[in-house]
């Protein structure tokens, strides 16, 4: 059984076309509105709104970027805010306040409530919403752990010395590392060995296989399908990454962590 | 008036006042939508039951292997179809392209088929394909992923729109009738469901990748004015389920779409649907660590109240984006010994439910999808899944099955009351997730998270849902996983469905063993069925074409 994995041949043709269909899609949408347009804002008018957001206290509660703070909800995702436009909304809310909360009245002209509508305007929204407080590093396991553990398991196939020279530096982020490891690229494409019912044996690179045909790229560069319903006995497929498939119901996330901060402290 | 010409043409508008008196009932009756006819497809499952379960038997074991192509059109979208109407705000331009891609569900009426997609509408002429009319939307924005199909009253169709308008169209031309808002654009919303028309509701579904609330809507379905509205999250103190958010602005802000038709029992006049995830969909923090309620869950309300009867959660506090949206199915099962009126299941999260669907009591809970890792062995008393916090979004990265497509998701499931098994595409998939946000105020919308898939495989099971276990599986090789189509049944003793090969498959139901394939490309919609002429059809859509098989004869 083979499961998707970033080394056989399909995966290669999916990344392919998925690579040339992001690009098709980037060049749509460079030239197409995103789904939901950014507010065009008048910078003068965002930082007079800035200041007064400021000054009126208005960051305290709901904090610097609008997204809450001490007590006051994220005016972000206020659907009010949202639906605001010139200030309308806004407006009476920050006039009046908010009955039985700890929201006061403000006394604020037209022009100053537009102005911290204007503000809050500006701020970017993304259903994607871009972190923030980003982790430092993904790096969070033990070492020497991990060393027991790859010792244990990763050397029954893998010697640091050999095959796995230079891994670490071949990926200075951690995260890439760490996705490397657990399901890599492989030097040797997945196999298919189909054995027709006359006899016949085929050997290729598997490019395709559903129930009913199995289709290979053999060493001669030609592609040829065969109908598994009335031509082959039997399709054998051989994935050189299943050790690291049968692995993936076996790790535990200490297990990945740990291997993960062995394989950063080499000293290569 | 003496004028024998003026009588003769007074006549005429009499009669023409009858006519059209007449056309304002034809069309499809709601009524009949109680028990149609196996030779149409009235309303997004077929029926009501969400079964996906067709009566014809023309096509069967003994001679499916003869199904010959019919027809086949291409669906073209936007202005480049040529449609015979438009509407919309937008210029007609930015959301037009770049392609067709139906994933919804075809309603057959008196010959005419009614197709949909982002933006767009057709009728089809269902004996030999012929596009008779379409109609484009022009759209100022909204996310543009798909529409799940169209329902009918009369002669009107009604069509949601990425950008959050219901439209009314006349079903014999494709001229729009009227069209209304039903959720803010400035909100974010985005509206693919197929609405579903139960007597004289059209009820609605949304979509919302922030953290908006979702609700479900029921408008007139002539002059398309808001009947009643039902948030899914507590909206206002004293709101049932508020003591399961962290406070209430983490409620209002929390999610919960139906973005999925739901189904519909007659005999208690309940419309039972589906949830999605609690917003922010990743991380729980910010609401805390409580239930979050009624996000996914199963909900049964009335059709002419829009008050809720029951619910049944079936993912509490969900971290990953695995909805519970999925149209539920309806059935009367032999369970423990009793005949029962369930709602079953198939959940984004991988587990498999039954509940009775009169009183929202919990009967039954399975594992689908055998990888699924981010909930404790047991269940906990009420049949739910307990999530592992650990497997939540790790800054070291959580390696979780599921991938997040989820183990089930919107394609449509099907029950065979003759084989009495539950039909799901599955995925067996697996990715590190990565909490990539660390302010304790959290991520909105579908942020703070990095994913990182790392392989899979993918299924088509059928599930017994009388012990929950998987009476058979077909896996589709080499897939790395992702969903195949949805599922059909019909009495022909026979599974339609979609592989992950390309292939349109037809299956004994029995034992998912292959009786006839054809290669047409990624099959997009869940195959549907109809009868005209004394020949039943099989219809299947591929991405921007239809195709239509059928027994030469």
């Amino acid at each position: 059984m083979l499961r998707g994995n970033s080394s056989n041949l399909p995966f290669a043709v999916v990344a392919l076309i998925l690579c040339l269909g992001f690009i098709a899609v980037s060049q749509a949408q460079a030239q197409r509105t995103p789904a939901y347009p950014q507010r065009a804002v008048d910078a003068e008018a965002v930082a007079r709104g800035k200041d007064l957001y400021e000054g009126y206290a208005c960051a305290f509660c709901h904090g610097a970027d609008t997204r809450g703070g001490n007590g006051g909800p994220s005016l972000l995702r206020s659907q009010l805010v949202q639906r605001d436009q010139k200030g309308e909304l806004i407006g009476p809310v920050i006039r009046e306040g908010r009955p039985n909360t700890t929201m006061l009245g403000f006394s604020l002209s037209d022009a100053q409530i537009a102005d911290i509508a204007e503000f809050l305007h500006s701020f970017e929204l993304e259903s994607r919403d871009p972190s923030r407080l980003v982790p430092e590093s993904i790096v969070v396991g033990n070492a020497e752990a991990g060393r027991a553990y790859f010792n244990q398991v990763c050397a029954q196939c893998h010697s640091l010395r050999d095959d796995l020279q230079g891994l670490t530096a071949r990926f200075p982020d951690p995260l890439d590392l760490q996705t490397h490891w657990i399901m890599p690229g492989s030097p040797s494409p997945t196999m298919a060995t189909v054995r027709l019912r006359d006899g016949s044996v085929f050997v290729g690179e598997l490019d395709a296989v559903d129930e009913f045909r199995v289709s290979i790229n053999k060493a001669d560069g030609s592609r040829q399908t065969f109908n598994r319903r009335t031509q082959v006995a039997q399709v054998e497929i051989t994935d050189p990454l299943q050790p690291h498939v049968d692995l993936l119901e076996v790790y535990s996330d200490a297990d990945i962590h740990n291997v993960t901060a062995y394989l950063v402290n080499l000293e290569e | 008036m003496t004028n024998p010409n003026l009588r003769i043409f007074s006549l005429v508008i009499l009669l023409s006042a009858v006519t059209l008196n007449l056309q304002a009932q034809t069309g499809l009756d709601p009524s009949s939508i109680l028990n149609p006819s196996p030779d149409s497809w009235p309303t997004y499952s077929g029926d009501y039951s969400g079964q996906r379960y067709s009566g014809l038997d023309q096509i069967n074991q003994s001679n499916v292997r003869n199904l010959t192509l019919a027809w086949v059109t291409p669906l073209v979208s936007g202005p480049q179809g040529r449609p015979a109407f438009t509407g919309g705000y937008g210029d007609g331009v930015a959301f037009a392209g770049p392609g067709t891609n139906v994933k919804g569900s075809i309603l057959m009426v008196d010959g005419v088929l009614y197709v949909s997609a982002p933006d767009n509408a057709w009728a089809v002429d269902a004996r030999d394909g012929t596009v008779l009319w379409q109609y484009f939307w022009k759209s100022i924005g909204g996310t543009h992923i798909g529409n799940r199909g169209m329902g009918m009253w009369h002669d009107t169709l009604y069509l949601e729109t990425p950008d959050n308008y219901l439209i009314a169209l006349n079903a014999k031309t494709g001229e729009e009738l009227w069209h209304t808002e039903i959720a803010s654009f400035d909100e974010k919303y985005f509206s693919t469901t197929a609405p579903v028309v139960v007597g004289d509701h059209v009820i609605v579904g949304t979509g919302n990748d922030f953290d908006a609330p979702g609700f479900l809507q029921s408008f007139d379905p002539v002059t398309g004015e808001l009947q009643w509205r039902f948030y899914t999250v507590p909206m206002n103190e004293g709101d049932p389920g508020l003591e399961t958010w962290g406070s209430l602005d983490a409620a209002r802000h929390g999610g919960g779409n139906p973005w999925v038709p739901g189904s519909y029992d007659p005999e208690t006049n309940l419309y039972i649907f589906g949830t999605g995830e609690p917003k922010p969909a990743y991380v729980a923090g910010p609401r805390g660590d409580m239930d979050a309620l009624f996000t996914c869950s199963l909900i049964a309300i009335d059709v002419d109240t829009g008050e809720m009867a029951w619910y049944y959660q079936t993912s509490p506090n969900d971290t990953h984006d695995w909805d519970s949206a999925q149209t539920p199915v309806l059935a009367d099962i032999e369970f423990n010994g009793e005949m029962r009126k369930v709602a079953m299941t198939a959940a984004r999260n991988g587990y498999f439910f039954v509940v009775d669907r009169v009183r929202g009591e919990h009967l039954l809970t399975s594992k689908f999808s055998d990888t699924a890792n981010w909930a404790e062995e047991e269940l906990n008393a009420m049949g739910q899944p307990v999530r592992i916090p650990d497997k939540d979004n790790h800054v070291g990265g959580a390696l979780v099955s599921n991938a997040n497509q989820g183990a089930a998701n919107w394609m449509p499931p099907s029950y065979n009351p003759e084989t009495g098994l539950f039909y799901t595409p599955v995925n067996e998939t697996w990715a590190m997730y990565y909490l990539t946000e660390l302010d304790p105020r959290g991520p909105m919308g579908l942020g703070g998270k990095r994913e990182v898939r790392t392989g899979g495989a993918s299924f088509l099971k059928a599930i017994d849902p009388a012990t929950g276990a998987t009476a058979w599986e077909v896996e589709f090789p080499a897939s790395g996983g992702g969903l195949a189509s949805g599922v059909l049944n019909t009495a022909g003793n026979l599974l339609f469905s979609g592989d992950r090969g390309g292939n349109i498959v037809a299956r004994d139901p029995a034992t998912g063993e292959p009786l006839w394939h054809a290669r047409l490309g990624n099959v997009s919609n869940a195959p549907q069925t109809y009868m005209l002429d004394d020949q039943q059809y099989l219809l299947v859509a591929a991405g921007d074409r239809l195709y239509a098989f059928t027994l030469y004869r």
